[in-house]
């Protein structure tokens, strides 16, 4: 033995003096050296414990070049949603004034608004609010609390699960030919709020289950214990208790509702509308469809109101959220066990 | 939970107050529990109302075109004279876009899972993930908007042959808009696979890479699978950024760099100019829709079997 390879003295760096057992992963020499010292004899020995070290070298540059790919990666996809900010942001900013937002659309892009639009989103979507909490959260309570073995409600479940995989537009070639033809509501608010109902239903109805899930059994057993019905369980203990989570599942479904064109277009939602609704029978127009006409324009001003128009929508979606989410940790703070 | 029984018992043959409130009681309980059962029918006829109209209006539509002629014809011009009804033309484009999506989802998508799950500390990833998720909630319109106002320009700028509108750019946002739901559902079945496969493998002197690549990834194989495929649903299904973005000319061609008219696209372009019903293009629609959800229906089903199937137990 000439000498001890794992001696690290930082005085003997002299290229010179570089001898061949020097602390080198990669030279196989070295590292044969270093394996024999640790009591290994058979020169294949030697030999595999050579290329484990020869190959760690190369292994842990894979590695670090992995870490790297999966960072940059995440980054495309922040990177994607800080492009499409910082587009909508320059393109619509200077098109959003109050006049953009009190008047009606126009063939002119300087006097074109989105009035009638934003009460069309609006009325649509405090219907649909309505009708989807009411189906979702009863069908939910039913499946959770009042049927929750029997084969209809196992049907049921992966019929929802189905249904949560349908896509958007199929549910309006259904509220056109069930709510505009055959219940005959005409291509006018209410059908599409129907329409839209039908289309966050899963939505509710999975994330009322959830929460429903969550409530300690004790607390039904409790209610029951004292003569509770199980609506009369369900009604002042459980669902309280779950509300938190119902909200979290209406909130996912009023923001889905908010930016869906698909089916509205065709339930039949019209992009010029130079009036107010005053009945539920009135045609309509939503944010998303002015948004889909302009943007589909070439001109570039009609780009921009579409930004503009990004812009209040986006903004429409996050006050919903933050309403909801206010609500919800009001509600978690109140009720704990 | 318990299930309570449904019966409606009458009060016992006494004139008792208390036997009278119990009855009714059980009265009104009875009508809410029917109301809740109701309310719960709904859904299934949804489903119901959804494959009979489709299928109804479908049938309509094949007396008039052959369903042979319908699946393998080559041409679709249902607008305007000589009419044809291929609808080869419109998968196309509807695959295209949706395979372009998916190279560019699965990839970016599985990625920042195992980044998310494996190397991200729990701050960064507090940060990272709801910002992911802010993806999913943007309405797909303004995918459709940022396609042709952004993706398309940069498009023409590197190929100079790029049409205006054109299936890469609807790829690419759509792409995008997969993404938050791929990472997601990865993230979860990473995370999910017990401690003790990361320890076995550092123990055998493997790398963090190596870690995640071969032994993480196989054992969550199967709810990544189901992502892709529901990935790939998604984006067949996917109505406005298309719409927008792809164009409107159905075109038997693996180019994506020309304009493609998908099916949903399709079905937004008739909607849009008001056809009146019982016309052929009216029903057409229909056709085009029923293939449509045959299509993501069993996509959605494959991927419940992939995770039935496949699934791992971790104990």
């Amino acid at each position: 033995m000439t000498k001890d390879p794992t001696n690290n003295d930082p005085t003997n760096n002299d290229p010179a003096n570089n001898d061949p057992t020097s602390n080198d992963p990669t030279n196989i020499y070295a590292n044969g050296q270093a394996a024999r010292e640790e009591g290994f004899t058979s020169s294949r020995e030697i030999h595999l414990e050579a290329s484990f070290l020869d190959n760690l070298a190369r292994r842990r540059v894979q590695a670090k070049v992995f870490a790297l790919a999966i960072q940059l990666a995440t980054c495309m996809a922040l990177l994607a949603l800080g492009i499409l900010v910082w587009r909508i942001g320059s393109q619509g900013l200077p098109y959003l004034n109050w006049n953009f937002i009190t008047s009606f659309p126009s063939r002119k892009a300087e006097r074109a608004g989105i009035l009638s639009a934003l009460v069309g989103s609006a009325t649509i979507i405090f219907m649909t609010t309505i009708f989807a909490v009411i189906l979702g959260v009863s069908t939910a309570v039913y499946l959770e609390e009042i049927a929750s073995k029997n084969k209809f409600a196992k049907f049921l479940e992966l019929n929802i699960a189905n249904l949560s995989g349908v896509p958007s537009l199929v549910y309006g070639m259904l509220g056109l030919a069930v709510f505009v033809r055959i219940f005959d509501f005409g291509r006018s608010l209410l059908a599409a709020s129907c329409t839209l109902a039908l289309m966050v239903l899963p939505i509710i109805i999975i994330a009322s289950r959830e929460a429903l899930r969550t409530v300690p059994p004790s607390t039904r057993l409790a209610a029951a214990a004292l003569g509770a019905t199980p609506w009369q369980t369900t009604y002042h203990h459980t669902l309280p208790a779950a509300m938190p989570g119902v909200l979290t599942g209406i909130i996912l479904a009023i923001s889905r509702a908010l930016g869906e064109a698909a089916p509205l277009i065709i339930v039949g939602g019209v992009t010029y509308i130079a009036f107010l609704p005053t009945r539920l029978t009135d045609s309509f127009t939503t944010l998303p469809i002015q948004i889909f006409n302009w943007a589909g324009r070439p001109q570039e001003e009609f780009q921009s109101l579409a930004a503009a128009a990004i812009i209040v929508l986006v903004g429409l979606v996050l006050v919903t959220n933050g309403i909801a989410i206010f609500i919800r940790t009001k509600l978690e703070n109140k009720n704990r066990w | 939970m318990p299930i309570f029984p449904l019966k409606l018992t009458p009060p016992i043959a006494t004139n008792s107050l208390k036997a009278a409130a119990r009855f009714k009681t059980r009265l009104s309980e009875t009508a809410v529990i029917r109301f809740l059962q109701t309310c719960a029918w709904i859904s299934i006829l949804t489903t119901i109302a959804i494959v009979v109209i489709l299928g109804f209006e479908s049938l309509v539509f094949f007396k008039g075109v052959p369903l042979l002629d319908f699946l393998t014809g080559r041409d679709w011009s249902p607008l305007i004279e000589p009419r044809s009804f291929g609808v080869l033309p419109l998968i196309a484009g509807t695959l295209v876009v949706s395979l372009g999506a998916c190279a560019i989802a699965v990839p970016l998508g599985l990625a920042s899972a195992i980044y998310l799950a494996e190397y991200a500390s729990p701050k960064t990833r507090s940060l990272i993930k709801p910002t992911i998720e802010l993806l999913a909630g943007i309405p797909s319109v303004v995918f459709g908007y940022f396609a042709i106002t952004t993706v398309t320009p940069v498009l023409q700028f590197i190929f100079p042959t790029t049409e205006i509108f054109n299936a890469a750019s609807a790829s690419i946002v759509l792409g995008f808009m997969v993404l938050p739901m791929i990472t997601s559902l990865c993230d979860d079945a990473i995370r999910a696979t017990p401690r003790s496969l990361r320890e076995g493998g550092f123990a055998l002197a493997a790398t963090k890479a190596e870690v995640s690549l071969d032994i993480l990834l196989p054992a969550s194989m199967s709810a990544i699978m189901a992502s892709v495929i529901l990935g790939f649903s998604r984006a067949i299904g996917e109505t406005m950024a298309v719409a927008l973005a792809a164009g409107s000319t159905p075109n038997l061609s693996l180019n994506p760099l020309t304009s493609m008219q998908t099916m949903t696209g399709y079905i937004v372009q008739v909607a849009m100019g008001d056809v009146p019903h019982g016309t052929i293009e009216y029903q057409s629609i229909f056709a085009v829709a029923g293939t449509l959800f045959v299509m993501t229906l069993s996509l959605n089903l494959l991927s419940q079997v992939v995770v039935r199937r496949f699934a791992r137990q971790w104990e």
